[in-house]
């Protein structure tokens, strides 16, 4: 007695077995490292972060990363502030979030008056597949944020940021 | 532990007082997160740069407290206000205590 029959049967045995093999090779890889931290997760991973404030802004920063990177290895990115950078109106800091590095603070820039321009670029290193935040703490007090998505087929940690 | 690390710093070829100028800095440097294993299967323990400062004509122009999620040979493109001919001085430190150290005269006419 058969309720499925032999080809129906190959074909369940195939894909759960090919599911299976991905998951082991997704593991090996480590691309899903690290668990995804919530936003709000991300925010009280910042020290100055105001405790009371429950999002910032969304106007003033842009966050310029690629779409696709190949590695996590050596991500550009480049932070944008809609800031005049005068005495009266500056970014103060602005900080570089992961989603997914075992690090969530990339980097901390201390930026005052005297940069004259409120841009910044670097290289990131990712664990895989995430949202990178910006965030930018302005003179007045006000936080702006801007999140992008970010595509990493490989993890720059390959083997032990989860244990 | 001495460990070999050049930095290099750059601006563009004329720079008038009052210019706001980029500056390239890129540090030559391994950002070991600690998370890797070598050929052995030994973990290569974490050595990060924890900072990196700047300042011009004593002044500090910048800043940035990093961590491993920041890539090998660290690379910074940030930007100044020039206003007169003076010194930048580049500082970092990394996880085992190497400091590192550039100093670069900024020509402003």
């Amino acid at each position: 007695m058969s309720v499925l029959s032999t080809s129906k049967r190959k074909l369940l045995l195939g894909l759960s077995l090919g599911g299976w093999v991905w998951s082991q090779i997704t593991h090996a890889q480590n691309m899903t490292s690290g668990r995804l931290r919530s936003m709000e997760e991300m925010l009280r991973g910042v020290e100055s972060y105001p405790r009371a404030l429950k999002t910032p802004l969304e106007t003033k920063v842009k966050l310029y990363i690629p779409l696709l990177a190949d590695n996590g290895n050596s991500v550009p990115a480049n932070v944008l502030v809609d800031s005049a950078m005068t005495q009266s109106d500056h970014v103060e800091s602005l900080y570089l979030l992961s989603q997914r590095n075992p690090v969530l603070i990339m980097a901390h820039f201390h930026m005052g008056p005297w940069c004259g321009r409120a841009e910044v670029n670097t290289r990131l290193r990712l664990a895989g597949s995430q949202k990178v935040m910006a965030l930018a703490k302005m003179s007045n007090g006000n936080w702006h944020y801007h999140m992008a998505e970010v595509i990493a087929t490989e993890s720059a940690c390959v083997d032990a940021s989860e244990s | 532990m001495s460990l070999q690390m050049n930095a290099r710093l750059t601006w563009p070829q004329n720079i008038n007082s009052g210019d706001v100028i980029k500056l390239r800095l890129l540090i030559q440097h391994p950002m070991e997160t600690g998370y890797l294993q070598d050929f052995t299967g030994h973990y290569i323990p974490r050595n990060v740069i924890q900072w990196v400062k700047a300042t011009y004509d004593q002044r500090e122009v910048f800043h940035v407290q990093t961590s491993s999620g920041i890539a090998a040979n660290p690379f910074f493109e940030f930007y100044l206000k020039a206003s007169v001919s003076g010194l930048i001085v580049v500082n970092w430190l990394d996880d085992l205590g190497n400091e590192g150290e550039l100093k670069q005269l900024l020509p402003v006419k």
